[in-house]
């Protein structure tokens, strides 16, 4: 087995993440980053549905349907944590106020285009939530994803084919074969995952891949 | 002397009328005036327009509003959910209208129509297809897409405790589109778990100023959406 795994990914991302960022995670794998907090770091979890302060989910018995996150699950809050409402949650995300914003990605393509809401099918029901806001005001958007779709397509693309998101968004995509960044020549290349040969990455990307 | 308290759910929405614009606070299930909506589906107007983040869970509160035919359009920004089929079938049915809204847009389209501004530019969606047919002006170097403002006839929300006058506060999380709701619509109906005479809510404490409020009714022993879900209720 070469490569991350989900919490290898997910703890290889924490690591870039500044001591007492404000951090906004998306639902599922992004969720996994607020395990991995580098010793001697400090991060603020923000949750668009209100609360800045974000602490784990609460023992079996003690959740509260008053209290949960955006993907609708308890959450706790830990000390110095607040409550506010949509409007001051969102000023926070659309006015820059907010860090660092970790998402997954259906696609994202190499001037950093994010696809990640729809994939346009007729028959889908479209909805968003807050990811276009998030990447129109956050500061720094990382993404975390597999490097291939689960038939083995590359997420990595020169132009996404499905809707986007929001354009020339991501920062940097942290995948289960490399860590790589949206450069002003497209992919760079920042990191390959362990015993990860750079000629497969450069295989699985479909779009040129800088690299040293 | 203000006091804006009325009797029951019934008659805090007996002022709703057949075609309104109607705001439902909650995000998922945390929030949702599950009892005004009830006392909605009771009273049988058809043909609102609601605005909600989500289209409701399983068989209870908007979605049992949805299931029973009375909502032509969801203005919404996440209509899908774990708990829910009714959007999703009546939607692919061609039964009911769909307007999709970010989040942060949706909330920022009911400040500016609480606030009397009629339309604004946020770079928001620029470039997705949520553009599509919309203004795009650019600003500093930027492109920006104009949202109009949202006006409502109705909202329906849910707080913790209230004063007679109509301040209120909330719990936790089951804040979010609560206040904005509350100012963004002509007649503001609340449903309070707790309501208490003037002078009872700190003023420093009140997050909605009663000016905001039209009509309360207490609730004091609200259902939680969830546990019905959880128990798999339904409405009627």
């Amino acid at each position: 087995m070469t490569g991350w795994n989900r919490e290898q990914m997910a703890a290889r991302l924490a690591q870039d993440i500044p001591d007492g960022s404000c951090v906004n995670l998306g639902i599922g794998m992004p969720e996994l980053v607020a395990r991995f907090v580098p010793e001697g770091r400090e991060f603020i979890y923000h949750t668009e549905n209100g609360l800045l302060g974000m602490g784990p989910p609460p023992p079996p018995g003690e959740e509260d349907p008053e209290l949960i996150n955006a993907g609708k699950k308890p959450v706790t809050v830990v000390p110095g944590a607040c409550f506010f409402d949509h409007t001051d949650s969102f000023t926070m995300i659309r006015g820059g106020h907010i860090d660092v914003c970790v998402l997954g990605a259906m696609q994202v393509s190499s001037t950093g285009d994010l696809a990640n809401w729809s994939t346009g099918a007729p028959d889908a029901i479209p909805a968003v939530g807050g990811a276009m806001d998030l990447v129109a005001g956050v500061k720094t958007i990382f993404v975390i994803s597999r490097h291939v779709t689960k038939t083995g397509a590359p997420k990595l693309v020169e132009r996404c084919s499905y809707p986007l998101t929001g354009p020339r968004v991501v920062t940097r995509v942290f995948t289960d074969l490399a860590v790589i960044d949206i450069g002003p020549d497209g992919f760079q290349l920042v990191e390959l995952a362990p015993g990860v040969p750079l000629k497969e990455v450069i295989e699985k990307t479909d779009a040129p891949l800088g690299h040293p | 002397m203000v006091d804006k308290r009325v009797g029951s759910a019934a008659e805090a929405v007996s002022v709703i009328e057949d075609g309104q614009v109607v705001l439902i606070s909650g995000f998922g299930s945390a929030g949702s005036p599950v009892e005004l909506v009830h006392a909605l589906i009771d009273q049988g107007t058809r043909d609102l327009v609601v605005v909600n983040n989500n289209t409701g869970n399983g068989q209870v509160g908007l979605a049992a509003l949805i299931a029973n035919g009375q909502v032509r359009k969801m203005v919404c920004s996440y209509p899908r959910s774990t708990f829910s089929k009714v959007f999703p079938d009546l939607y692919r049915a061609g039964k009911i209208e769909l307007e999709l809204v970010p989040q942060g847009t949706l909330a920022e389209r009911l400040r500016a129509g609480a606030a009397g501004i009629p339309a604004f530019y946020t770079p928001t969606a620029v470039g997705t297809p949520l553009a599509g047919g919309k203004e795009v002006r650019e600003f500093d170097g930027r492109e920006y897409v104009m949202e109009r403002g949202l006006k409502a006839d109705i909202a329906l929300v849910r707080c913790d405790t209230a004063d007679h006058r109509g301040n209120l506060t909330y719990n936790k999380t089951a804040r979010n589109f609560g206040p904005v709701m509350c100012m963004a619509a002509k007649t503001t109906l609340v449903q309070a778990r707790e309501v208490l005479p003037p002078g009872e809510i700190h003023p420093e404490h009140v997050i909605t100023p009663g000016i905001f409020v039209d009509r309360l009714v207490e609730i004091s022993d609200p259902v939680q959406e969830s546990q019905l879900i959880a128990d798999e209720r339904s409405y009627p």
